[in-house]
C-alpha cells in the first residue's frame, strides 16, 4: 500500500470520492437554490425538507410498492416537484409582494411542518435502502477499489448539473428563464406566462433536491433529520459561491465537498466546520462570493 | 432593504401608527401594568414557569431589536443564547462563580461572539445576511457539540447550584430567583425602550426603512449595524445566561438553529417592530409548547403551521393588529 503525505491512498482515495459524493449534493442543492432565488427572489428554506422527501418517497415506493431504485428516480423528484408547485402556487405566490424575508419565513414554515409530519411517523433514526443490485458490489481500478454506487451517484449528478446548465444557457426555455429573472415586467409584456414560469422554476427545484435526496438514500440512511443539517451547510456553499452564476453554483458545490473530504483525512475535527471557515474567509476578502457580482 | 417593503411595513406600504401626544403616557401605563403583573404573577402562577416565559421575552426582544428596529433578520441568535447559556453554567458549575458573575462572563462572550459575527454577516445584505448568521451559529454547534470537555456533549451542563445572589440571596428559592429574574426582565424591556427611542434608535430605523438614504445623509450606516448587532447579541446572551442559572441547565438545545427558529417564531407571533410584541409572542409560544407538550413531535409541526399561517395572514402579530386599531405604536 502506498502512502501519500504519510496517508495511506486507499484511505485518501476513499475519502476524495466520500467529498465528490457530498459535492455532488452540495451542487445539486445549491444549484436549486440558485435558480429559485434568481427568479422567485426567496431563498428556499424547504429545500433540505424536499431532499429528505425525495429520499423518503423513494423507501416509500420500495417497501409499500415494491417499486424499485430506477422507477424512483424518476417518481420521486416528480412528487416532490408537484407538491412544490402546489406550496408556490398557493402560498409562495401570495407574498410576491412583500419584502423577499417573508418567504424565507414562510418556505422554514413548511420546512418544519413536513420534518415534523415524517419524524412523527417514521422516528428519528434512519431507515436502510439497499443499493439497486445493478451497482452493487465494486470495480479494482489498480490503485483503489471503486464501488460502483459511489461511481454512479458522481457520474449522474454531474450530467445532471450540467443538463441544468445546458438548459438554463443554451436553450429557448432557458432564455425566457433568464429574461424573466432579469426583468419579470418586461418578459410578461413579451407574452410569457411568467407566473407559470415561476411554478414551473419552484417546482423544478423541488424536484432536482429530491432526486439529490435519491441519490442520497443508498449511502446515508433515510432519516427525518438528513434535510435540515445539510441545507445550513448548502447555505454557506451559496454564500461563498454567490448566486449568479448556475455553473459557479456547480463548481463551488464540488470543490467545497472535496475539500470537506481531504479534511476529514487531514485534520478531522474541522471536517464539520471547514466550509462555515471558507465562508468567513471570503466575506473577508470577497463579500460578493468567489461567482458573485457586487451588489 | 431598500428594494422592497420592509417587515415593519404592512402590504400597503403604510407605516406603523405614527407616535403622539398619548403615545409616551400610554406607553408609560404599559410599563407599569407589566411591572404590577410581575409583582403579582408568583402569586398566581407558577414562578418556574414564568421565569420561563420571560427568559424567552428576552431572547425575543433581543431579536426583534435587530429586525424590528435594524431591518436585519438574524437567523443565528441561537449562539449567544446557546453559548452565553453555557459559559454561566459552567462558571457556575466548575469555577463556583456567584450566580452574578456566571450571568456577566455568559454576557460578555455573547457580546464578543456578537462583534465578530455581526462584523462579518453585515458585509452581506439581506437574504444573505440571514444565511451568513444561521450559517456562522451551526458553526457555534459543531463546536459545542464537539468540545463535550466544555460542554459535557449530548448530557450538557447541568445539576449545579444555583448559588447565592451577591453572597446573601439564596437563588435555591425559586421566589427568591424569581423576583432577580424580574428585576432584570424589567430592567432589559426599560433598556431596550430607550434605545429604540434614542436618536441612535432613529437612526437605525431611518436604515432600515431606507439604507442608501441613509448613508447620503452622511451616516456611517455599518457602524450603526454593527452596534445594534451587538446590543442585541448581549441581550440575547443574557437571556441564554439567565435561563442556564434558573433550570441549572445548560444543553445542546440552546445553541441548535431551532432555537434561533423559536426567537423568530415568537416576535412574529408578537409583531415585529413593536415594543411588546415578543413579549407576548413568548408567553403565547411558551404556554402552547408547554399546553402540547404531551403531543410530543408534533409540537415542530403546530410550530411551522403557525409560521405559515402568521406570514400568509397575520403579519402584523398580536401587537401589531392592536396598534392598528387603537392607531398608537406599542
Amino acid at each position: 500500500m502506498t502512502d501519500i503525505f504519510g496517508i495511506p491512498s486507499q484511505v485518501l482515495l476513499g475519502q476524495i470520492v466520500l467529498g465528490l459524493i457530498n459535492g455532488s449534493f452540495y451542487a445539486m442543492l445549491s444549484l436549486g437554490l440558485a435558480v429559485i432565488f434568481g427568479l422567485l427572489n426567496i431563498i428556499n428554506f424547504a429545500h433540505g425538507a424536499q431532499y429528505m422527501t425525495g429520499a423518503f418517497v423513494a423507501w416509500m415506493l420500495l417497501n409499500y410498492l415494491g417499486i424499485n431504485y430506477w422507477a424512483a428516480l424518476v417518481i420521486a423528484p416528480l412528487t416532490v416537484g408537484m407538491f412544490g408547485m402546489l406550496v408556490e402556487r398557493f402560498l409562495i405566490a401570495r407574498l410576491a409582494h412583500l419584502d423577499h424575508l417573508y418567504g424565507l419565513l414562510l418556505t422554514f414554515g413548511v420546512a418544519l411542518i413536513v420534518q415534523g409530519l415524517f419524524r412523527n411517523t417514521y422516528g428519528s433514526s434512519g431507515m436502510a435502502y439497499d443499493i439497486p443490485e445493478a451497482l452493487k458490489g465494486g470495480t479494482n481500478l489498480g490503485f483503489m477499489f471503486l464501488p460502483n454506487y459511489r461511481a454512479w451517484v458522481i457520474v449522474a449528478s454531474i450530467s445532471v448539473c450540467l443538463l441544468t446548465w445546458f438548459v438554463i444557457e443554451k436553450t429557448r426555455l432557458g432564455s425566457y428563464l433568464r429574461a424573466a429573472t432579469e426583468n419579470p415586467a418586461l418578459t410578461q409584456t413579451f407574452g410569457i406566462n411568467v407566473p407559470l414560469l415561476i411554478t414551473l422554476t419552484y417546482g423544478f427545484g423541488a424536484a432536482l433536491a429530491a432526486l439529490a435526496g435519491v441519490f442520497a438514500a443508498p449511502i446515508y440512511s433515510v432519516n427525518p433529520n438528513m434535510g435540515a443539517d445539510l441545507i445550513i451547510v448548502v447555505f454557506a456553499v451559496v454564500v461563498i459561491g454567490g448566486m449568479g452564476s448556475i455553473m459557479g453554483a456547480i463548481i463551488t458545490g464540488f470543490m467545497l465537498g472535496l475539500v470537506e473530504g481531504l479534511t476529514k483525512v487531514f485534520y478531522p475535527e474541522a471536517s464539520a466546520t471547514v466550509i462555515f471557515i471558507i465562508m468567513v474567509l471570503v466575506l473577508l476578502v470577497k463579500p460578493a462570493g468567489i461567482f458573485g457580482r457586487p451588489a | 432593504m431598500a428594494d422592497g417593503h420592509s417587515l415593519a411595513l404592512d402590504e400597503t406600504g403604510m407605516t406603523v401608527p405614527a407616535e403622539n401626544s398619548g403615545t409616551k403616557r400610554l406607553h408609560v401605563m404599559i410599563m407599569i401594568a407589566i411591572a404590577l403583573a410581575l409583582l403579582a404573577a408568583p402569586f398566581f402562577v407558577y414562578p418556574v414557569f414564568i421565569m420561563k416565559c420571560l427568559c424567552f421575552a428576552l431572547f425575543a426582544l433581543a431579536f426583534n431589536l435587530l429586525l424590528g428596529y435594524g431591518g436585519l433578520l438574524s437567523f443565528g441568535h441561537a449562539a449567544y443564547f446557546g453559548m452565553a447559556s453555557y459559559v454561566s453554567a459552567y462558571g457556575a458549575a466548575s469555577w463556583k462563580l456567584p450566580p452574578e458573575l456566571a450571568i456577566l462572563s455568559g454576557v460578555a462572550v455573547a457580546t464578543l461572539l456578537g462583534a465578530a459575527f455581526g462584523a462579518l454577516a453585515i458585509r452581506r445584505q439581506g437574504i444573505y445576511f440571514a444565511m451568513i448568521t444561521l450559517a456562522l451559529a451551526q458553526m457555534v454547534y459543531f463546536f459545542s457539540l464537539q468540545t463535550p470537555e466544555f460542554t459535557g456533549g449530548e448530557d450538557g451542563i447541568q445539576g449545579f447550584s444555583r448559588g447565592f445572589l451577591l453572597g446573601i440571596i439564596d437563588l435555591a428559592s425559586d421566589r427568591n430567583l424569581y423576583w432577580v429574574v424580574a428585576a432584570i426582565f424589567m430592567a432589559s424591556l426599560l433598556g431596550v425602550y430607550r434605545i429604540v427611542h434614542s436618536p441612535f434608535g432613529e437612526v437605525c430605523k431611518a436604515i432600515r426603512d431606507n439604507e442608501p438614504r441613509a448613508i447620503s445623509l452622511g451616516y456611517s450606516v455599518n457602524r450603526y449595524k454593527l452596534t445594534i448587532f451587538v446590543l442585541s447579541a448581549a441581550l440575547a446572551g443574557l437571556a441564554g445566561a439567565v435561563k442556564a442559572i434558573v433550570f441549572q441547565l445548560a444543553t445542546l438545545t440552546d445553541v441548535h438553529w431551532s432555537m434561533s427558529g423559536e426567537a423568530v417564531l415568537m416576535t412574529l407571533v408578537g409583531g415585529v417592530g413593536t415594543i411588546f410584541g415578543p413579549i407576548v409572542g413568548s408567553f403565547v409560544i411558551v404556554a402552547m409548547q408547554n399546553y402540547l407538550a404531551g403531543l410530543g413531535g408534533w409540537v415542530t409541526v403546530v410550530q411551522g403551521a403557525i409560521f405559515v399561517v402568521c406570514v400568509l395572514t397575520f403579519r402584523d402579530g398580536i401587537i401589531g393588529a392592536l396598534a392598528k386599531l387603537i392607531r398608537k405604536p406599542l
